[in-house]
């Protein structure tokens, strides 16, 4: 499962890796948020390239941004297949029975997989950049505002901190349970729909109990290492705002700008 | 020498279960390697987690260091216990080795300045320093351990109790660790008690007991115990890997002179007949 990238924090140290995690992620979101206002070649292109920029500026191998996608690669064949075939307007180039496909409907399906593939490019920025450890601590702080309302801002970010810590674990386990099958002849690959969906509950019920495992076991080293609750804490690192968060917004901010300028061509 | 920790008449069960300790008693003296030997199921490792105030006792008292373990006290008695458990995925709470060391320290509300220093110094004194930035899928199980170790010794601790803590280890990263906790005892004046399955760690112990459903039926030096294998196999101890090869090797007429002997010890003498063959 090695070509499954969340949770696989690569170290470095590029302008990207030393960014403040807090705005990374707001940057990330905002950046999606800018996504949907695109609406042509113009805005996709701008986008498309600050994506580039981005990949180049983190330092990582485009290969780790390619396997990201292959997970999910029938989820968008779905979707931009559904966007060529239903959408109308334009030109017909082909039509059977509730299906057409005109020269906007492709236009639009070709928006739509660069619109997925940016915005898996721009959360594997995130994930392979910043520490789970950092993530947690991002979300902790955009979140702070929910302490108002009593909301357990401390204690979510410290399990989210935790599930991503133990994504890769149960990620080995989960290849090992998937191996160990695989020996004893049980054939994950073929086969109707049904069948595969028996094979998986061997799968399922090994990890199941094993994540339930680790999560008791943790609870009680978490206990012995002195844990009483997530308020209460000293941070032993210190994500500081740095100039080069004020210049990463401030590049964003202007893709942003332009974005909505090149609507209205 | 002065004891540092004392069960008093202690029992226990857990709910719904039948009492596993009923009226038992321990002392652990200041400085001393007490290996803590049993069947699975035996409550060796229910015996460090009452120890430790992570499970609550049904009658009679244990103090630590002179305080009796009770709600009140329970931080303090966390300070002067650390326990390595036996799974080094499940203790690894930090996303790097240098947050996993700093864990225990946050939880006691260190200020940041100090903690740097104490995990850079902790990290250090195990030899694992180098590795402060890696994430726990890239290390072995016995670096792990190293790990855990480490944020053991952030907290100065006074007792530290292997919980089954090299089981999982292969037997290279078994013999560093054990070294590596026999070096720190000596540095820092530390207690061990080590739950273990494993002969060779019970044998480097000063003292042994040994656990059977719940009560202690023997205690002695490691020469004293392991004087009696037969007795040992009685009372259904597993028997060390390397004795269960001599034992199965022996009813086919392959005999050795020596009862008893450790993994290298073992393939050597393997070798040996083989190359005879």
């Amino acid at each position: 499962m090695s070509n499954f990238i969340f949770g696989r924090y690569l170290p470095g140290h590029s302008w990207i890796h030393r960014m403040s995690p807090q705005s990374k992620l707001l940057l990330s979101f905002y950046f999606v948020i800018v996504i949907f206002f695109a609406n042509n070649g113009y805005s996709y292109g701008l986008l498309s390239a600050l994506i580039v920029f981005v990949i180049l500026m983190s330092g990582v191998s485009i290969a780790y941004f390619l396997k990201g996608i292959r997970p999910l690669i029938w989820l968008i064949v779905f979707t931009v297949l559904l966007q060529v075939l239903f959408s109308s307007g334009g030109h017909v180039l082909w039509h059977f029975g509730p299906f057409s496909i005109t020269d906007q409907s492709l236009i639009n399906g070709g928006f739509i997989f660069i619109r997925f593939l940016l915005i898996i490019m721009i959360s594997t920025v995130l994930t392979l950049t910043t520490t789970p450890l950092a993530i947690a601590d991002g979300v902790q702080t955009v979140l702070k505002p929910l302490k108002k309302v009593k909301f357990p801002v401390d204690t979510l970010a410290l399990m989210l901190s935790i599930a991503l810590r133990f994504v890769p674990t149960l990620m080995d386990e989960m290849e090992t349970i998937l191996n160990a099958q695989r020996a004893r002849g049980v054939d994950f690959g073929s086969g109707s729909l049904k069948h595969r969906v028996k094979a998986a509950v061997p799968l399922l019920v090994p990890l199941f109990t094993g994540a339930i495992n680790h999560a008791e076991n943790l609870s009680t080293a978490m206990e012995a290492r002195g844990f009483s609750d997530s308020e209460h804490r000293t941070k032993y690192r210190l994500y500081k705002w740095q100039f080069r968060d004020t210049i990463s917004w401030i590049v964003f901010l202007l893709v942003g700008g332009l974005v909505l300028v090149f609507r209205k061509y | 020498m002065q004891n540092i920790i004392e069960v008093n008449k202690i029992s226990y069960n857990y709910p719904e279960r039948s009492l596993l300790f009923d009226n038992l008693s321990l002392n652990v003296r200041e400085g001393e390697w007490l290996a803590l030997i049993g069947q699975n199921g035996s409550g060796k490792s229910t015996l460090a987690r009452l120890i430790d105030g992570l499970l609550v006792l049904k009658s009679g008292a244990i103090t630590v260091d002179g305080l009796p373990v009770n709600d009140e006290n329970i931080n303090e008695i966390r300070n002067r216990i650390g326990i390595v458990f036996q799974n080094p995925e499940d203790q690894f709470v930090g996303a790097t080795v240098e947050d996993d060391v700093a864990f225990g320290l946050e939880n006691r509300q260190v200020p940041r300045e100090q903690m740097h220093e104490i995990v850079e110094k902790s990290l250090k004194s195990v030899g694992m320093w180098q590795f402060r930035e890696r994430i726990p899928a890239n290390l072995s199980g016995g670096q792990k351990q190293r790990v855990a170790i480490a944020g053991i010794i952030a907290l100065h601790p006074k007792i530290i109790i292997l919980d089954e803590a090299t089981s999982m280890l292969d037997p290279q990263g078994r013999n560093d660790i054990l070294q590596l906790v026999r070096d720190l005892k000596e540095d820092n004046h530390l207690t061990v008690i080590s739950i273990t399955h494993d002969i060779d760690e019970a044998a480097g112990a000063d003292r042994v007991v040994i656990l059977n459903q719940g009560q202690i039926i023997d205690e002695n030096t490691p020469d004293g115990i392991f004087a009696q294998p037969q007795r040992l196999k009685q009372i259904g101890l597993d028997a060390p890997y390397p004795a269960k090869v001599i034992e199965a090797l022996s009813r086919r007429g392959i005999t050795s002179d020596k009862q008893y002997m450790n993994d290298e010890e073992l393939i050597a003498w393997i070798k040996q007949l083989v190359s005879r063959m």
